[in-house]
Order: C-alpha cells, then sequence, then structure tokens
C-alpha cells in the first residue's frame, strides 16, 4: 500500500467518475481528504522513522549497556555465572581504590597517554604545515602517511615486537651505531612504555595530519597576505594565523586522542605476549583497559571490571567538562 | 496504481538534477594557507615520515620471507628472502586464516553497508527536515560519539553469554551496526551537498519522504556514501577487543583474532608471526592503494566540519 500515497492529489479527476451518481466529486474530494491527511502524517512522522533505526541500535549496544555497566559495578558478579547478580554496593569500588594495580594502571594509562599523543600531534602539525605547500606528488605522501591507519593493532603490534627486540631488533641494533647500548624494551619501565606508545604515534600521526591539513586549507588566503605585509616571517605567520585558526581543530584532536589513550589495551596486550592481561612482569606497561580485561576474564570479576570500566566513564566526563571549560574560555578571550 | 508513474514529469527527474559527483573535493580556489613552493628541507622531512610509515610494513614482508633462525642474528635483515611463499602458507593453515578471511569479510561488509544506510537516512533527517526534539536528538548523537564502545563491553558480553552467542558472527556484527560517527558524517555532507530546492520540487510533485530519500537523497549522497562505507569496513576490518573477547581463534575467528593469536601461540616462529600479519594487513593496504586518493578526501572532509 506504499503506493499509494504517493498519488498527487490533483491527477486523477476525470478517472473515476464516469457512471458514477452525484456522489462522485465528494468521493474525490473524500480521497483528496484522505490523501492530504496521510501526507501530513508522511511530513509529520517520516523523520523519526529516519532517526529510529540508529536510535534503537543505540539503545540496545550503547546507551543500555552503558547504564548496565554502572548497575553491575555495584554487584558482586562473575564470569561463571554472569546471571547471578549480589548487591555488595560501593565494595567493588573500594576494592578498585585499594589495589595497587590499579593506580599503577592508571598511572601508566596516563603516562602512556601522554608520550603517544603529545609527540605525535606536534609531529601532525608538523607535518600538515608541510603538505600544505605545493609539492610534488601530494597525493602520493598523503596516502603513504594513511597507510599505517590501515593497518590494525595487532599486525603492528607484532612488527614493533620485533623491532623493539633486545638481542636482535633494528632499533637496538640502529642505536649501537649511536653508542646507546642494548635496551631492555619490554622490561624497563620507560622504554617498555616508549615502545607501547610509538606503535600508537606511528598508527595515528598521519590521520592526524590529514585533519591539521584539511583545517589549514579553510584558512583564507588574505589573511597571510596582510599578514606578509605587515612584515611577519613564515614563522611568525604560522604563530598568528595559522595556530589561531586552527584552535577548534586542535581541540577536537585533542578530545579525540584522549578518548584513545584511555582505552589503550590491543598495543600492551600483544606486546609482552607471554604476559599478555598484566601488561609485562612488573605490570610496568599495563593500562586501564588491560587491567580492565584482567579484572574481567583473566580473574572472571565482572562486577569488579565494571566498576573500572564506570571509573574510566568518569574520568572521561571530567576531560570532557575541562576541554568545554577550555574551549568556552577560549571563544570568549578571542 | 498508475497514478505512481505519473508522479515525475519526464522532463525534468528529480534524481538527475542533483547528481554532482565533484562535490567530494573542495574547488581548487577554497584553497589557501601555503601556496608557496616547498623547500628541499620539506621535502627531506617528507621522505622521513614516508619511510617511517612504510617501513614497518615493508619489514614485514622482508621477516615473512626468512625463517626463525635468520631473525635471531645481528644485524637484522634488510632485505628478502626466499621463504615467503612458504610461509604465507603456513601461516595461512596454522592461523585459520581463510576462514578468518571469509568471516571478516561478512562481518565488514554487514556492518559497512547496514551503517551507511542508517547513517544515510538520519543524516538526511537531521540535515533537511524539521521535526520536534531534533536539536536535543543531536546532541545526544555528538555525545554519543564521545564515548567509547569499550566501557559497554561487560554488559554486552553478559548477554552474549546468555544467548550463547560466543564463537557466533552476529555477536561481533550487532554492536558494529551503529556508528553516531556516521550520523554525523552523512549530515554534514547533505546539509552542503542537497540543495532545499531540488527536496521542494520532488515534494511539489507530490513525492512521500520515502520516495525523496530514494530518488534525490541516495543520488546526491553517493560519493559520502561511498567514502564511509570504505572508512567503516576499515574499522570494522581492524576491530580487536571486542572481536577478541566473543570469538575465539578455533571457532569463527575474524582476521585480528587469528592474527593475535599466531602471537600469542606457543610456537614462537617470528617469520610465520610476519607472515599471519602479512596476509592480515594486504587486503586493506590494496584497498588503500587503488582508493587512497578518495579516502583522504573522505578523512578530511569530515575533518573540516567536525
Amino acid at each position: 500500500m506504499a503506493t499509494h500515497d504517493t498519488a498527487a492529489p490533483p491527477a486523477k479527476e476525470g478517472g473515476a467518475a464516469p457512471g458514477r451518481p452525484p456522489a462522485g466529486p465528494t468521493g474525490a474530494e473524500r480521497r483528496r481528504a484522505r490523501l492530504s491527511r496521510r501526507w501530513q502524517r508522511d511530513m509529520r512522522w517520516s523523520p523519526y522513522a529516519f532517526v529510529s533505526p540508529f536510535f534503537l541500535l543505540f539503545l540496545a549496544f550503547g546507551l543500555f549497556p552503558l547504564i548496565y555497566t554502572g548497575w553491575a559495578s555495584l554487584h558482586q558478579v562473575e564470569m561463571t555465572a554472569p546471571t547471578d547478580m549480589h548487591w555488595v554496593g560501593l565494595r567493588n569500588y573500594t576494592r578498585i581504590f585499594d589495589d595497587d594495580f590499579f593506580w599503577n594502571a592508571a598511572k601508566n594509562t596516563l603516562t602512556i597517554g601522554i608520550i603517544s599523543t603529545v609527540p605525535q600531534l606536534l609531529m601532525a602539525m608538523g607535518l600538515a604545515h608541510i603538505l600544505n605547500y605545493k609539492l610534488r606528488a601530494s597525493t602520493f605522501y598523503r596516502v603513504a602517511m594513511l597507510a599505517p591507519y590501515a593497518t590494525s593493532i595487532a599486525a603492528a603490534s607484532l612488527v614493533f615486537v620485533l623491532l623493539f627486540g633486545r638481542d636482535y631488533g633494528m632499533i637496538n641494533w640502529a642505536l649501537d651505531f649511536v653508542g646507546i647500548g642494548p635496551i631492555d624494551w619490554q622490561s624497563d619501565k620507560w622504554p617498555s612504555q616508549i615502545a607501547v606508545s610509538t606503535i600508537v604515534i606511528w598508527r595515528w600521526t598521519g590521520y592526524n595530519a590529514l585533519i591539521y591539513l584539511a583545517a589549514m586549507q579553510a584558512i583564507p588566503q588574505d589573511l597571510y597576505e596582510s599578514a606578509a605585509l605587515d612584515g611577519a616571517s613564515r614563522w611568525k605567520q604560522f604563530i598568528h594565523v595559522t595556530l589561531p585558526s586552527l584552535r577548534p581543530t586542535i581541540l577536537f584532536t585533542v578530545v579525540v586522542s584522549t578518548i584513545g589513550a584511555t582505552q589503550v589495551f590491543g598495543e600492551p596486550l600483544l606486546f609482552d605476549a607471554n604476559k599478555g592481561a598484566s601488561g609485562g612482569s612488573e605490570h610496568q606497561f599495563q593500562t586501564l583497559g588491560l587491567y580492565l580485561y584482567e579484572q574481567g576474564w583473566v580473574n572472571q570479576h565482572l562486577g569488579r571490571a565494571s566498576a573500572i570500566a564506570w571509573t574510566m566513564f568518569l574520568i572521561l566526563i571530567v576531560v570532557g567538562i575541562v576541554n568545554y571549560v577550555i574551549s568556552r574560555r577560549l571563544r570568549a578571550s578571542s | 496504481m498508475t497514478t505512481t508513474t505519473s508522479m515525475t514529469p519526464p522532463s525534468s527527474p528529480p534524481d538527475t538534477t542533483v547528481k554532482k559527483p565533484g562535490r567530494m573535493r573542495r574547488p581548487k580556489s577554497a584553497r589557501a594557507g601555503g601556496q608557496m613552493h616547498a623547500g628541499p628541507i620539506a621535502y627531506v622531512i617528507l621522505a622521513l615520515f614516508t619511510i617511517g610509515s612504510l617501513f614497518p610494513l615493508v619489514w614485514t614482508a622482508i621477516a615473512a620471507s626468512r625463517d626463525n633462525n635468520r631473525l635471531a642474528q645481528t644485524p637484522p635483515p634488510f632485505w628478502f628472502g626466499g621463504n615467503l611463499l612458504d610461509n604465507l602458507d603456513i601461516a595461512w593453515n596454522d592461523a585459520n586464516l581463510g576462514e578468518a578471511f571469509f568471516n571478516t569479510t561478512i562481518v565488514a561488509g554487514t556492518s559497512a553497508a547496514t551503517v551507511v544506510f542508517l547513517s544515510t537516512i538520519a543524516g538526511f533527517a537531521f540535515a533537511k527536515l524539521k521535526f520536534r526534539g531534533r536539536g536535543a536528538m543531536m546532541l545526544i548523537v555528538i555525545g554519543t560519539m564521545m564515548v567509547p564502545p569499550q566501557l559497554s563491553v561487560i554488559p554486552l558480553y553478559m548477554m552474549v553469554a546468555k544467548l550463547e552467542w560466543t564463537d557466533q558472527l552476529q555477536a561481533v556484527i550487532l554492536p558494529s551496526l551503529v556508528s553516531a560517527f556516521g550520523v554525523f558524517f552523512m549530515r554534514q555532507y547533505l546539509i552542503q551537498a542537497l540543495p532545499d530546492e531540488i527536496i521542494e520540487a520532488a515534494r511539489v510533485d507530490g513525492a512521500s519522504s520515502w520516495r525523496v530519500v530514494w530518488h534525490v537523497v541516495f543520488p546526491a549522497a553517493r560519493p559520502a556514501m561511498a567514502v564511509l562505507g570504505m572508512l567503516m569496513f576499515v574499522q570494522t576490518w581492524n576491530d580487536f577487543l571486542w572481536p577478541f573477547l566473543v570469538l575465539s581463534q578455533t571457532g569463527n575467528p575474524t582476521v585480528q583474532v587469528a592474527v593475535a593469536g599466531l602471537g600469542r601461540g606457543y610456537t614462537p616462529d617470528q617469520s610465520l608471526i610476519m607472515a599471519g600479519a602479512l596476509l592480515g594487513t594486504l587486503p586493506l593496504l590494496l584497498v588503500f592503494a587503488i582508493f587512497g586518493k578518495q579516502i583522504v578526501g573522505g578523512i578530511m572532509q569530515g575533518a573540516v566540519k567536525g
């Protein structure tokens, strides 16, 4: 019946009439009224029909699980019997906050987040600046820098494990030339965190460079021309024209990278294949994501793992609020 | 029923007027900022970054073409050996990669197609239709983009366990059908790519909303739909955490689960691991080699508006 309502109201006047008693015109009118009612219904409800599949799926696989995580975090739930829940109040949270490994994981997440995000975004900015020049074969560079983005976490991590190998890895071999002794990239705390961060940096620098490049190309040319007329050097132009124009984009990438950094999981998991969820023999590169996995899937405490997830969620909300405040300040000041 | 065909006068079918495939690319005149020619230093830096980006990939292939003994020597190999095909063959069979490729293609294909379709109609509604609650709903979409899916895995896992869906593909497919980014992306595109007059014209012709979507929105959105589809395919193909939790290496693995399983296996033959990693990456690298320009354009397109 869906095809009916597509008929234009005035399209059929003569068609239905022949041989009909005087009731004809009212019949046509009734049909017209019916069509226009259908039309109104269509105009009114179809927007909801168009957005509802997304929202239904989002409710089922996004919002509900997120809220239910909070509910489960107040219960004792074991992997062996996931439907068997016992109310324990905030005990999961106090347990976590008493666990040194939680704070260790939180610290590692923070330091790995900083080591991976800051150089990544700085390099991406420089790279975007260069890509914004007139270049030969510019598409080639852009695609090449996006190749790591096409590489999965699993494949990338496995390659970097080899490159960072203590005895036979290429990186130690190269460092040997500059007189730096063999570094144990797996067991030592800072080297291992740098190595894990390197995987993140490698995968995402090119992507962020493209985002900065897009924003740079949207800056009006006359801003640069008037700056040049005032005698500003290229460097000054970059500081006083490019960077201020990129503020919203920079904020956007910082937020996205922060969210990414809080959930680093696959890289540290695969960086030491034998230790797996513990993130190195001393937990030296265990992130919150790994800690959540260890509590939930290795130790089988789903309730406690939920408390970790909910804590991470609260951290993200704080990050979001800070970001909102900063962006409002920036807007107010400019 | 004949009325339906009389709807659109043949002189001006709405769908042909909106096809502007060039829309995805920004006009050259809008480019600004650095139109200066790059100096030699810029090229040197670019070359270094290009090498840095590509070297680990090339070296994956080099390591995959050697054997385990050679990888346990210094200096590490810099050129290809003769073991590539053997290693690929063993890795393919050991890691169950044939099945994994089949599974991942189904998962990524279903997910990408569904996300593109749902995002286009929802994005159209947000971009061009007026309805109560539109602003609030759009805020929810944007807020959703900020919440990482990792935080929802525990209840999802409980659901999957209860339904006994572990090791089954629908456990991976269903949660991947939601993409707030997709809705946002399509909305941003349709706001500027789909003139209101064309929708009006179709309306005057008596087209229902659904016909407008089919004959006006889809043709206009085609370039963005292609880009979104590719981005979603790549993302789902590379998804690690959730498939890793609900699928196992022996039962219906995706490529990532199978490749990760190689690294965690009891036979640490590094050249085989590299062969598996290479196989798992190759399809997407091919896609990037062919459609790289469009993907780059799509990411930049989404970025400006975001």
